[in-house]
């Protein structure tokens, strides 16, 4: 059975607050927080770049698991905000780690992008032994552009994360994953070349207040798991009020859900994998990761539509 | 109670206004619904007109007004 052998993320170290912003948005800092449970992001430097984000993380990620690069059999990178059409990430990232031959595949598939790499490593790994997982996103690159966007600009920041798969023995087992695609509302949400962000965002969280906790729920009905039996949900940070009805329509306390959103926005697909890495360095009382028994569950949604989750469990 | 009456305290209800929006206003952008008010009340009209609203359905401007709302929702019953 595969299974998660560890985390990794990297946050640029410039934090932008809302108050920042509020300045050339023409709003309120308060408003900002009110709609988005958001109070400051990360913006990377000019010269970083969502490969060399993603580096990084992948770094702290390998390093945290004990594994060295060229004992990678595959690598996939997950992003919405790549610097160029092709190629993507994937390749820069895998010969920065030294391991040139090793396939290097990108997902630029924005938001649920982590969510479906893990899965798809989850069912590759038999085959290609240790996958590493990165999602890296430069969203200021995108959302900066004058003129700001009052409903999009503040939302968004900058990060990578990492997470290492593979199918030998490893206390933390991928249990079971369900992915869904819906072209339908591709419209609304969306980002042309040379074109600015544009997001339906009325669609956007009608249709993610529906789709996320069905997914999770066919997810745990699918494996005969209760939503209260979940220690932890670690999810795509889009909106604090989005992660708040989620839970309340598991019938679930939110605290449930771990947040980092006020301290660094939706960093897209990274943001995922940058909540795990988070939350997996504190979760146990002596070790990295989820106590013996434990159930984390990981959900995503995002353009496209995507959306899906995943089951894991520590043994 | 007639439909229009039942949506119109579902409205009041997610909204927290007790004003009486205008069967064409658009809920939107008077102020009676923002981005996750929607949400609740497409839930609140399942509930209260015990109706399935497919994923499908679930276009913002189907919700836009009272009429709007009315209209879909009797063509679900």
């Amino acid at each position: 059975m595969p299974a998660i052998r560890g985390f990794g993320a990297y946050l640029p170290s410039r934090i932008v607050t809302n108050v920042e912003l509020a300045a050339h948005l023409d709003c309120d800092a308060g408003w900002i927080l009110d709609v988005s449970g958001i109070e400051e992001r990360r913006y990377a430097a000019a010269e970083e770049s969502v490969a060399s984000m993603g580096l990084a993380a992948a770094g702290q990620c390998l390093e945290r698991a004990g594994v060295n690069a060229r004992d990678l059999g595959m690598i996939l990178v997950s992003s919405g905000s790549a610097e160029r059409r092709f190629p993507g990430p994937a390749s820069s990232i895998a010969h920065a780690l030294e391991i040139d031959g090793v396939p290097a595949i990108d997902l630029p598939i924005a938001s649920a992008g982590s969510l479906f790499g893990m899965a798809l490593a989850a069912g590759l790994a038999a085959i290609h032994g240790n996958i590493l997982v990165v999602a890296s996103e430069k969203m200021s690159a995108i959302v900066s552009p004058q003129p700001l966007e009052r409903g999009v600009a503040p939302l968004f920041g900058d990060g990578a994360g990492a997470c290492l798969i593979g199918s030998e023995d490893a206390p933390v087992k991928i249990v079971d994953s369900v992915l869904h695609s819906d072209g339908a509302f591709a419209e609304d949400l969306r980002l042309k070349f040379d074109a600015p962000l544009e997001m339906n965002g009325r669609s956007v969280i009608l249709q993610a207040s529906r789709k996320i906790p069905a997914g999770i729920g066919e997810l745990l009905a699918r494996n005969a798991r209760a939503a209260s039996a979940v220690k932890v949900f670690l999810m795509h940070q889009a909106n604090q009020n989005l992660m708040d009805r989620v839970a309340r329509a598991l019938e679930l306390d939110a605290s449930r859900f771990y947040s980092n959103i006020r301290r660094y926005g939706n960093t897209s697909s990274a943001s995922m994998l940058i909540a795990a890495a988070e939350w997996w360095q504190h979760a146990g009382p002596n070790t990295p990761g989820p106590n013996k028994g434990d159930l984390v569950c990981f959900a995503a949604f995002g353009a496209g539509f995507h959306w899906g989750a995943l089951l894991a469990e520590a043994v | 109670m007639d439909n229009q009456e039942r949506i119109l305290t579902i409205v009041r209800k997610v909204s927290k206004n007790n004003q009486l929006p205008g069967p064409e206003e658009s809920l939107f952008d008077s102020g009676f619904l923002d981005s996750f008010a929607l949400p609740d009340m497409v839930g609140e009209l399942e509930r209260e007109f015990g109706i399935k609203i497919p994923d499908s359905d679930l276009n913002p401007r189907k919700f836009e007004s009272i009429a709007r709302i009315q209209s879909y929702i009797e063509s679900r019953m």
